[in-house]
């Protein structure tokens, strides 16, 4: 049991990796990291909501009749996303004006929807809510990282506070004004797939027309 | 008239959904291998949204607004708070009405169609067009007019990566790329092409 709950803590975090292996949540991956608060409150938001979703379709998952099943998991999600959402209105009224309809967006998400599906169907509880922990952790791990890419570059700041001084405040960095801008995430996350898939070799996909190698005695 | 049409424009090119807010990224990364199919999502998107964002609109400005209720004698009322598990249960509503409706009545359509249908209740352009709806506070009129607009332009978007995509496959791409990250970085590319249309003042 205690392995199970570690592997399924530890396995999203690289190996299976919701955003660059499984392509789930992906839009508010590249929407919320122009600076590092936004993304760490988007990722605490979304650990959460994944965890307890979890946890409660997989403590019904056997009285719930299989055809009305998604409508059942969207209940519920849309019930913990409100939740959340209040929380944030009320003790963090900034960053939710910050993070927009993104927030209400998670209800979308496709990590949230696809661990209830995937996993928190088949599997008790105890051992739905730590996955949910792990993959929320995985997609946090790449928000994370590109976050920091894109505050660092784009404004010399992290979570607000100046770390390069940048040149139009006497600095000596020209901030690069493209990270902040919507393009540089897809940039930056696809630069994050290469370098992970350089690593571990047996995620990369294989193509689909394969190029043929014309060998020097061939045309001869 | 010319207020419409330059939100009509401006929700297909300058605020495109899907290269500009991200929305939709998963269907967008996951079903573009193929032009037909990425128009047949995206025809589904536009049909869907052109339906919903208005539906959406009168819930909230009828039911869930502060002081909606006023017609039915409850002025202090505020069901805001309601909003995003009605949008989301009138979403999926109107998905399978849709189905059910095409499959009665369009038969081709809904076999061309039909797949895709439930793929869009989770399709995050759909609540994203919904919530920027209420977030900018739009009339009936006015959320039509966005409804349809956002559509077109992220089946705009699918379609044209889609078409990229086919090319793509014949060329040399390194093998940590290959696939998802190729994807990424023309995607990003195209978003870098749109980012032009933001100069254009409406």
């Amino acid at each position: 049991m205690a392995n199970a709950i570690k592997s399924s803590v530890v396995d999203p975090l690289i190996d299976n990796n919701p955003i660059t292996l499984q392509v789930l949540g992906v839009c508010s991956a590249l929407a919320v990291t122009t600076n590092m608060t936004a993304a760490l409150i988007m990722s605490i938001a979304l650990t959460t909501v994944t965890a307890f979703s979890s946890a409660m379709i997989s403590s019904i998952r056997n009285h719930i009749p299989s055809s009305i099943r998604i409508i059942v998991q969207m209940t519920i999600i849309a019930s913990l996303v409100i939740i959340v959402d209040q929380l944030l209105k009320a003790y963090a009224y900034d960053a939710s004006k910050q993070l927009s309809v993104f927030v209400g967006l998670i209800i979308t998400n496709c990590i949230v929807l696809g661990r209830a599906e995937a996993f928190a169907m088949k599997n008790p509880p105890v051992l739905s809510f730590f996955d949910g922990i792990g993959n929320g952790l995985g997609y946090s791990l790449i928000l994370m990282i590109v976050a920091f890419f894109r505050e660092l570059l784009g404004s010399g700041k992290l979570f607000g506070h100046v770390v390069i001084p940048v040149a139009n405040e006497g600095g000596w960095y020209m901030p690069n004004g493209l990270m902040l801008l919507p393009p540089s995430a897809f940039f930056v996350i696809g630069l994050i797939i290469w370098l992970v898939r350089s690593v571990k070799r047996e995620q990369i996909e294989s193509a689909d027309y394969q190029i043929h190698q014309v060998h020097r005695t061939e045309v001869l | 008239m010319e207020h419409y049409l330059s939100l009509f424009i401006k929700s297909i090119f300058i605020e495109n959904l899907a290269l500009s807010f991200f929305l939709g990224m998963c269907t967008f990364l996951a079903v573009s291998k193929k032009i037909e199919t990425a128009l047949g999502l995206g025809i589904a998107v536009i049909l869907v949204q052109m339906i919903t964002v208005p539906a959406n609109n009168i819930i909230y400005q009828f039911l869930l607004k502060d002081g909606a209720l006023a017609w039915a004698g409850y002025p202090d009322v505020d069901l805001s708070f309601l909003g995003l598990i009605s949008y989301i249960g009138v979403i999926a509503a109107m998905v399978q009405i849709l189905e059910m409706a095409m499959d009665k009545f369009a038969p081709a359509l809904y076999n061309a169609l039909g797949i895709f249908l439930p793929l869009i209740t989770v399709n995050c352009a759909i609540l994203g067009g919904t919530l920027f709806m209420v977030e900018r506070d739009y009339n009936l009129a006015e959320s039509a007019v966005y409804g349809v607009g956002s559509g077109l332009g992220w089946a705009m978007a699918i379609t044209a990566i889609a078409g990229i995509r086919e090319k793509l496959k014949y060329s040399d791409v390194p093998d940590g790329l290959q696939g998802l990250g190729i994807t990424f970085i023309t995607a990003g590319l195209m978003a870098l092409g749109f980012m032009a249309f933001s100069g254009i003042q409406l």
